[in-house]
């Protein structure tokens, strides 16, 4: 399989975990180490370095996980994800960096369906039999956010 | 004219045609965002040099807000004298003048017309007739006042100064945060399915912090068995709760079987996201503070940040999050704020369920205009204590809205 293919097939894997619920298989996406970050273009365009939501390390990113399942509280609701664009380049022998376009489409129980969220993955990857993220930041085209994130994007 | 008439109960009864009626809306964009009341407008850190600039809302009235190249700041309205068209369109830039796309009038930074495009015609031809007087329609200007770095502004030239409007209660805590030059870290907005009022009723409802927000007290970070307490302005208008920094080693909420008891098998795997350097002294861990009308500024440990509510509709607000440290803070005490940034906002693990429950009462009472709530948690006074099972700020908010109502 060649670096592209497995790069889309890393963000694919990742959007069908969310999409199905699977939400405990999120940090394991991530390396031990692994940061994510949602920001928004506004932001990233001002130089501002607030996260809608950060994490750093599989525990931090688990407690996300834990917290949603056991504290939040939020409507039941699912995502569907579209990534496209996908743009890949090998940055040495065991890392690789991907920007890719993504829509979230946010599905409540009612049937009422949101395009919720749209813009940029930017990805450092880490490459190895089962590619992982080393850094997954989500810049967000729009400031604002419905109602409430709680399922990561 | 509105036919709506208060319950007999007084201030323990809110009846829901107050977040439903479209002449309710209209009344309260009258009276209160364009009457005797102060609106926030920005940080003073987000106009960082003479001619900055930046557009926001006071009520349903877009606004511009500026420095002029003296420094001083200003507002006016942002609606061109000529057609009413938006004066400013950017959300915030420096310019050394304003220029109305539509017919390119010009305006100064106080929101002075400066220039009618072709006003004399061209080569004796077309133009205005001298006696035009196109300033008689010119964008209103705000009075604009400022209190340890945050502006503020209003249409109304009767209310008091800023600071006798916030009083005495109120005015040291925000004093107690903004003790420095501030650093903007960052902003976004939160879309809440709900009346704006709802939201100021959740922000001042001190009693369902620790029963909705389930992360607070699963972690023990904020159990109403912890030292804390409100104040609340003599015109009920403002308020502000705080919860100091003590671990609970209580159970109350255990023996009480709730929903939102502690767990031992439910830690947190990377529990350095919550901790709080004492940077006020004080160890107060969190301080929620708001002014009438749709103003907020909270410590949550290292997290601060001023919230701007603006309505956009009977059902529809928009609450515009603005997070900021100090101009001085290092690396370490960033990293904190960034981190803490996990706990507000939209993803915020104390703050996201605000927006759900606040739009489950909009949909909830939908049926039923004529009922009301139930605000009885510690009586039926407004007043400060040093109880937070109550819901004395949530009574002061309708008092303050009663009077300026009239209802």
């Amino acid at each position: 399989m060649d670096l592209q293919q497995a790069v889309e097939r890393l963000h694919a894997r990742y959007a069908h975990a969310l999409d199905e619920g699977r939400l405990e298989d999120w940090p394991e996406f991530f390396a031990q180490n692994g940061r994510y970050r949602i920001t928004t273009a506004e932001n990233e365009d001002r130089g501002l370095p607030l996260p809608v939501l950060y994490a750093e390390g599989r525990p931090m990113l688990r407690d996300r996980i834990q917290s949603l399942r056991h504290a939040n509280i939020y409507e039941p609701q699912r995502y569907r994800h579209i990534v496209s664009s996908v743009l890949v380049e090998q940055l040495d022998d065991g890392h690789a960096r991907s920007v890719a376009n993504f829509l979230v489409i946010r599905i409540m129980e009612s049937g009422d369906t949101l395009l919720f969220a749209s813009g940029r993955y930017v990805d450092r990857i880490v490459l190895s039999e089962e590619p992982q993220y080393e850094e997954r930041v989500v810049i967000c085209d729009s400031r604002r956010f419905d109602t409430l994130l709680a399922i990561p994007l | 004219m509105l036919q709506r008439t208060w319950p007999a109960e007084g201030l323990t009864r809110v009846p829901y045609w107050v977040y439903q009626d479209a002449d309710i809306y209209q009344r309260e964009q009258e009276r209160i965002f364009r009457g005797p009341t102060w609106s926030y407008l920005c940080l003073e850190a987000e106009l960082p040099e003479p001619q900055s600039f930046l557009t926001t809302f006071v009520g349903d009235m877009p606004v511009v807000v500026a420095r002029d190249a003296d420094g001083a700041i200003h507002a006016f309205e942002n609606r061109c004298a000529h057609r009413g068209a938006l004066i400013a369109m950017q959300a915030r830039g420096k310019t050394d003048r304003f220029a109305c796309i539509y017919h390119n009038w010009t305006y100064d930074h106080a929101g002075n017309l400066l220039n009618v495009a072709f006003r004399k015609g061209i080569a004796g031809k077309g133009g205005m007739p001298a006696e035009a007087r196109p300033e008689s329609q010119a964008p209103k200007k705000l009075r604009v006042e400022s209190v340890h770095g945050l502006v503020f502004g209003t249409l109304s030239s009767e209310v008091a100064s800023l600071k006798s409007y916030i009083g005495p209660e109120i005015l040291p805590r925000i004093k107690r945060v903004m003790i420095k030059p501030v650093k903007v870290l960052g902003a976004y907005t939160q879309v809440l399915p709900n009346n704006w009022k709802l939201y100021m009723d959740n922000v001042k409802d001190t009693y369902h912090a620790s029963l909705l927000h389930l992360f607070f007290t699963r972690f023990r970070i904020n159990r109403l068995t912890q030292e804390g307490g409100v104040f609340v302005s003599k015109d009920g208008a403002h308020h502000c709760t705080f919860t100091e920094m003590i671990e609970d080693k209580g159970d109350a909420y255990e023996k009480g079987g709730m929903r939102s008891a502690g767990s031992d098998k439910f830690r947190l795997e990377a529990p350095e996201l919550l901790e709080q350097a004492d940077e006020f002294g004080d160890r107060v861990s969190i301080q929620i503070l708001s002014l009438f009308p749709g103003f907020v500024l909270h410590q949550i440990r290292n997290s601060l940040a001023a919230r701007q509510v603006v309505p956009k509709g009977i059902d529809r607000t928009e609450l515009n999050w603005t997070l900021f440290g100090f101009a001085d803070d290092d690396e370490a005490m960033t990293r904190r704020r960034l981190m803490q940034a996990n706990l507000v906002g939209p993803a915020g693990y104390i703050s996201m369920e605000d927006g759900a429950a606040t739009g489950f009462v909009q949909r909830g009472v939908a049926g039923s205009p004529e009922r009301a709530s139930v605000i009885e948690m510690g009586g039926s006074g407004v007043g400060s204590g040093d109880s937070r099972i109550t819901e004395t700020a949530v009574r002061g908010l309708w008092q303050a809205w009663r009077r300026h109502m009239d209802l």
